[in-house]
């Protein structure tokens, strides 16, 4: 797998390194990568004149027109669809959903046609199209607005699945999948998107279909994801003042997997908690699993444990804290395995 | 012939459909509309092969091209039959059969440009032939050796889609490509034509790409083959209102043809694609025509449908009738019906010895071009799987 270029110009950065949200930082690299590609276009519903019902794309149809920031008609499947075809043409189209519950109207384009047309075409037709999601809860919404779909997609050969979880990956991520041939599910953690960090902007962190280690530790790896990296991250600051080292693992790419450093830390920790919105059952989470007892099997010291939403339709607002896995679900989690 | 209302109107014997619900008659209105073609059917020559002048839509056609036309027709025909044949005989697994669909898609097809785009479903034999593609590179499809294997860029045409109205929305975000290119608005702009059916047209996928094709002017021809039959549901399973008139709730016109008069489709089709490079598309065509054989050669028509039905429509022959014109016009003697039958008869003897000797592809082609930029999880699962294989091929297993 070549690593993605990445020679952007920094005119919309002024400072090397800023602070930013989530939201502002994808501003930013969707900014970068439409005045580095003039065939980038951005397309989805209120994603122009608004700039997205989280204002994501604020300002991009005002500073790039109407044709490269297209308000589209509202029909998932039509967004999908044609977009397919923009990229036949030669465009590289950024979709928003506006909501992970909204993506399924869309499944068809993107699991018939999306996923396979390089592979039916033996490679002659490339769709290289980035679909954004804002995923997952805590924002106290309504039916459908706090869902975590990623497993549907990650099992869909032919796609790739990457979820960022703080400003500088936002910023940067974004734009190596926009200049990624292969089609590229791009979830964003809505309810972490105006949390803060440093961005540099004058070199990527690494290649984008790449895990990163983000807290060393030697009694428990944690692996997680999107907001899951927030909350694990709280966890091994909690258990580091009751003496307990936990180690945690951004994945960062959903599909592929990159779990060598996963497989690396297992074989030093010897214990695993794996961490995710989305509920348990033939998911990320399972994957993980197996295959860390696979190539693990003789480092376990206990069985890989899993703290995740529950196996139900997510729950009305008021029921979220309880569905959505928290810094003690995790820690509880961390006690059973140190415990077996 | 620009204002969407002079080709959208409701037929004579149509009563006003204001109701909620609509009467006995609009409902036996609409019924025999779909029999008959209806009173809005644009037709240049007649099933006797007569031609007729239609006060919108004519064509100059010389005598060789009328010939080059029937060749067209003939050839796919038996490109065709030969490809059923060979099902039959178990060398493909299944085979689409367009038999008396020729002159829908040859008009359709000879009316395009080479630089125009092209988006077809799976029974669109005769569309990939106007496009240069081999008779034989569709083949693979129904084997089950390969997804087909023609360029789409080269030949301008798309992957066969199967998912029934995937590729209209496809098609549609294509032509808005054209357009933002800037290769619309003359005479020597570019369009886009998508092909579909009467079932396609219940799909949420056509509806939105009605919509968005709509709202973008794109340059794009939705082109739905009614063939009547979507596999054993007739076409008013899918609809009151006789497809063409559809496009009038959307914004742009709608015509029927007869699909299965060449010259009618001709030249209504290359109306269309005028329209659409000059900026004024998206315009519907509902090619009027019949599915002469099974859906697949998986289907039994006899338990859903009447053979009075198909000998009526035997006697609507796309290319019978364009054969009596030639003999009538003296422009074409039987040297030349000879010599396209002979044409037909190498043709078929060739996609024959092409399909037996098709080679199985290697084991590996699972796990080739999945992705573009590779994926070390999924090589890694190739590489155990090729090793594993290696292992029969040793002689160890």
């Amino acid at each position: 797998m070549a690593a993605p270029t990445m020679d952007r110009p920094t005119s919309a950065a002024p400072a090397a390194v800023q602070t930013l949200t989530i939201a502002k930082a994808l501003n930013n690299g969707l900014r970068a990568s439409m005045e580095a590609n003039p065939k980038v276009i951005v397309m989805g519903e209120d994603v122009g004149k608004l700039g997205g019902v989280f204002r994501i794309t604020d300002g991009l149809q005002k500073d790039f027109g109407e044709q490269r920031v297209l308000d589209t008609p509202l029909a998932e499947s039509g967004i999908i669809g044609t977009a397919v075809g923009l990229a036949i043409r030669g465009y590289r189209p950024v979709c928003e959903i506006q909501f992970d519950g909204f993506i399924f109207p869309g499944f068809d384009q993107i699991v018939s046609q999306v996923a396979k047309l390089h592979f039916r075409t033996q490679g002659r037709l490339k769709v290289p199209m980035v679909i954004r999601v804002p995923f997952g809860g805590g924002i106290g919404a309504v039916e459908h607005h706090s869902e975590s779909p990623e497993s549907y997609f990650a099992h869909t050969a032919g796609l790739k699945v990457v979820s960022c979880s703080n400003p500088a990956d936002a910023y940067w991520m974004i734009q190596q999948a926009i200049d990624c041939d292969d089609p590229v599910l791009f979830f964003e953690p809505k309810r972490r998107y105006y949390e803060k960090g440093e961005v540099d902007t004058t070199a990527a962190p690494g290649p984008l279909f790449s895990s990163r280690t983000l807290r060393t530790g030697s009694d428990v790896t944690l692996v997680t994801y999107g907001p899951m990296v927030r909350t694990s991250l709280d966890a091994a600051a909690a258990a580091e003042e009751e003496g307990r080292s936990l180690e945690v693992i951004d994945l960062r790419t959903l599909s592929p997997l990159d779990l060598a450093p996963v497989f690396e830390s297992v074989r030093r920790t010897g214990r695993l908690v794996v961490v995710t919105e989305a509920p348990s059952e033939s998911s990320i989470s399972s994957e993980i699993a197996a295959k860390v007892q696979q190539e693990c099997f003789y480092s376990l010291q206990a069985p890989v444990l899993r703290v995740t939403g529950f196996d139900t339709p997510y729950p009305p607002s008021k029921l979220e804290e309880e569905f959505l896995p928290d810094l003690d679900r995790v820690l509880h989690a961390v006690d059973r395995s140190l415990a077996w | 012939m620009s204002s969407p209302e002079e080709w959208t109107h409701p037929g004579p014997d149509a009563a006003p459909a204001t109701a909620a619900k609509p009467t006995a008659e609009q409902v036996i209105a609409g019924l025999r509309a779909t029999d008959e073609g209806g009173a809005d059917l644009v037709q240049l020559l007649t099933p006797e092969g007569e031609r007729v002048q239609h006060p919108d839509f004519d064509i100059d056609i010389t005598a060789e091209e009328l010939r080059g036309l029937y060749r067209d027709m003939v050839l796919v025909r038996r490109v065709d039959r030969e490809a059923n044949a060979l099902q039959r005989k178990g060398e493909l697994g299944i085979w689409v059969p367009l038999l008396g669909q020729e002159a829908a898609q040859i008009g359709a097809g000879r009316a395009l440009r080479p630089e125009d785009m092209a988006f077809p479903s799976y029974r669109e034999h005769g569309i990939a032939w106007t496009r240069g593609v081999k008779p034989t590179d569709l083949l693979g499809i129904f084997r089950g050796t390969d997804n087909g294997t023609w360029d789409p860029v080269e030949h301008r045409f798309h992957p066969y889609t199967i998912v029934i109205g995937n590729q209209v929305l496809n098609a549609t975000g294509y032509a808005m490509g054209q357009k933002f290119d800037g290769k619309v608005g003359d005479a020597d702009g570019e369009a886009t034509i998508c092909f579909f059916g009467d079932g396609a047209t219940s799909q949420g996928d056509v509806h939105e790409g009605f919509v968005w094709a709509a709202v973008y002017d794109a340059p794009l021809v939705f082109f739905c083959q009614n063939n009547q039959w979507a596999i054993s549901e007739p076409t008013e399973r899918q609809s009151r209102l006789p497809l063409y008139q559809r496009a009038r709730g959307y914004g742009f016109p709608g015509i029927r043809v007869d699909g299965n008069d060449v010259l009618a489709t001709l030249a209504v089709t290359r109306w269309a694609l005028e329209e659409c490079r000059q900026g004024n598309g998206p315009i519907l065509i509902e090619a009027f025509t019949y599915r002469m054989d099974a859906h697949t050669t998986s289907d039994d028509p006899s338990r859903y449908r009447l053979s009075d039905e198909l000998e009526l429509w035997k006697l609507k022959d796309p290319i019978e009738r364009v054969k009596v014109h030639l003999v009538k016009q003296q422009w074409a003697d039987q040297e030349f019906f000879d010599s396209i039958e002979a044409e037909a008869d190498r043709i078929a003897v060739e996609l024959r010895d092409y399909c037996v000797n098709l080679p199985d592809p290697p084991a590996g082609r699972i796990f080739s071009e999945v992705y573009a930029e590779g994926n070390p999880v999924l090589e890694a699962q190739r590489d155990e799987f090729l090793a594993y294989h290696a292992g029969f091929a040793g002689g160890e297993h």
